[in-house]
């Protein structure tokens, strides 16, 4: 029988802590690197001139403390939990809650939850969403996605006919994105979740946009249509922040599950040029 | 594509010269609200009641800054979508607003408004936050500080770099340029 392996959510707690400041002013590597590649490639003086304001805003935030964006985000959670795991000192999800209030405190990060219906907001931005896996194993890996409004409101789930297939997905994610156009601060990263059911398209998709900027599926028919949509976007001419250009998103991301023989569920999330998310595992 | 140097308030004859792909570098006050401001002001206009400020000449930023560290402003301070103002923006562009500063693309009627009463919307980077966050000189909550990160606060800005993306001719930015730059991409290039 499998060791039991005790955790405390105190050290889940500190790590929620640390990586929503992370996340807050230092983008990521990939991303970063991703969007140098771009600049390299890049023929509009416009886009080249987005690009360099968005360099130096990179540079800002790490050096004098300011977010990389205003709007510091939802705090989503990809918690993969080890089967062979004991949380001890408390209840887990009120851990990552406490973690998540006092690193938007502390760090001057915007609180941006509020009730849906009467607008009000609660001041703490929680409660985090949390997304919990059981995996094998006696580890937690823990992922922190810190999501504006702008890019997640141009996201769908879309209940396609099993009839559309391959090509349909394409150009109903193509077509989205380019109808997105400037709205969710491109260069984008699209995620997109094919199959599963109505709710598990979506939370692949978001799980999709936090994969390496630009690292294929390694299923190859997925490849093709990852490579297909990012030259068809990047075909649009929007560009970098909507202002014209070959630079409109820096990778296409798809996750794929079996799905029912009468669903054909797709998902498409939008993560912006910042694509804030750090992880870690304890 | 010209560059020209402005000072809040605007007037008709800053308007009128600018047109869609130009650049702005603007100066002086600016008004923060977004989303939550805006249903209020609506509802004090409906009510027969003054809005926070006089809005003849001026430039509102939808925007909702992260809060300032200890001896700042501000925090930072990026564009938020401009669309979620469609339905406020025209009634005050006709009481005299002069521009919108944004991100995104806002609608025909938005336009029509631009064009009618000679207003400009500006198109700013969004994300650019941290950038714009440490060129704002002073912010000031005037209103509905309740509203936290979306409260009426008061800025002064110092050349704030700005695209103008809709002009008061009726062209739009985001569709000259996606035009200007379509079929261009190769992967392979």
């Amino acid at each position: 029988m499998a060791q039991v392996r005790d955790v405390s959510v105190k050290d889940v707690e500190e790590a929620i802590y640390k990586l929503a400041l992370d996340a807050a002013y230092h983008i990521p590597e990939d991303v970063l690197e991703a969007e140098k590649k771009a600049y390299e490639r890049e023929k509009s003086p416009v886009a080249k001139k987005v690009l360099e304001t968005i360099f130096k805003n990179i540079e800002v935030s790490a050096q004098e403390e300011f977010p990389l964006c205003q709007d510091t985000g939802l705090a989503v959670i990809f918690l993969e939990v080890g089967q062979d795991v004991h949380f001890t000192d408390g209840y887990l999800v009120d851990a990552i809650n406490r973690g998540v209030e006092r690193a938007y405190k502390d760090g001057y990060l915007r609180k941006s939850t509020c009730h849906p219906l009467t607008r009000e907001n609660y001041g703490n931005n929680l409660p985090a969403i949390v997304h919990t896996f059981v995996v094998p194993g006696d580890k937690v890996k823990i992922i922190f996605d810190a999501k504006g409004g702008g890019s997640e409101s141009m996201s769908k789930v879309q209940m396609m006919k099993p009839a559309d297939g391959r090509d349909g997905i394409v150009k109903t994610v193509v077509d989205w994105v380019i109808q997105a156009g400037p709205n969710p601060c491109p260069p984008v990263i699209v995620g997109v979740g094919i199959g599963g059911d109505f709710e598990r398209a979506a939370v692949m998709a978001k799980h999709a946009t936090l994969r390496k900027v630009g690292e294929p599926s390694p299923d190859p028919v997925l490849a093709d249509m990852e490579r297909e949509i990012y030259e068809k976007v990047n075909n649009s001419g929007i560009g970098p922040a909507g202002l014209g250009g070959l630079t409109t998103c820096l990778g296409v991301h798809i996750e794929m599950e079996p799905c029912h023989i009468a669903t054909l569920p797709l998902g498409i999330n939008i993560a912006c040029h910042v694509n804030r998310h750090k992880e870690i595992v304890l | 594509m010209a560059e020209y140097k402005l000072t809040t308030p605007l007037t008709d004859d800053d308007i009128i010269k600018l047109k869609a792909g130009d650049m702005v570098y603007l100066s002086g006050v600016v008004y923060t609200a977004r989303d939550a401001a805006h249903m209020r002001m609506i509802k004090a206009l409906d009510e027969g009641k003054e809005l926070p400020f006089d809005i003849k000449g001026q430039v509102i930023y939808y925007v909702g800054p992260s809060p300032a560290r200890p001896g700042r402003p501000i925090g930072s301070a990026g564009p938020t979508t401009a669309y979620r103002m469609n339905p406020f923006a025209p009634r005050l562009i006709a009481l005299g607003q002069k521009g919108m500063i944004g991100k995104g693309k806002m609608s025909d009627e938005v336009k029509q408004a631009c064009m009618k009463y000679k207003a400009c919307y500006f198109a700013s980077i969004g994300g650019a936050a941290a950038v714009v966050g440490s060129a704002v000189k002073e912010a000031e909550i005037i209103a509905y500080p309740e509203l936290g990160p979306e409260a009426v606060r008061r800025l002064v800005v110092e050349d704030m770099p700005l695209f103008v993306c809709y002009d008061s001719y009726g062209n739009d930015l985001y569709e000259m340029a996606k035009k200007e730059w379509a079929g261009k991409f190769s992967s392979t290039a």
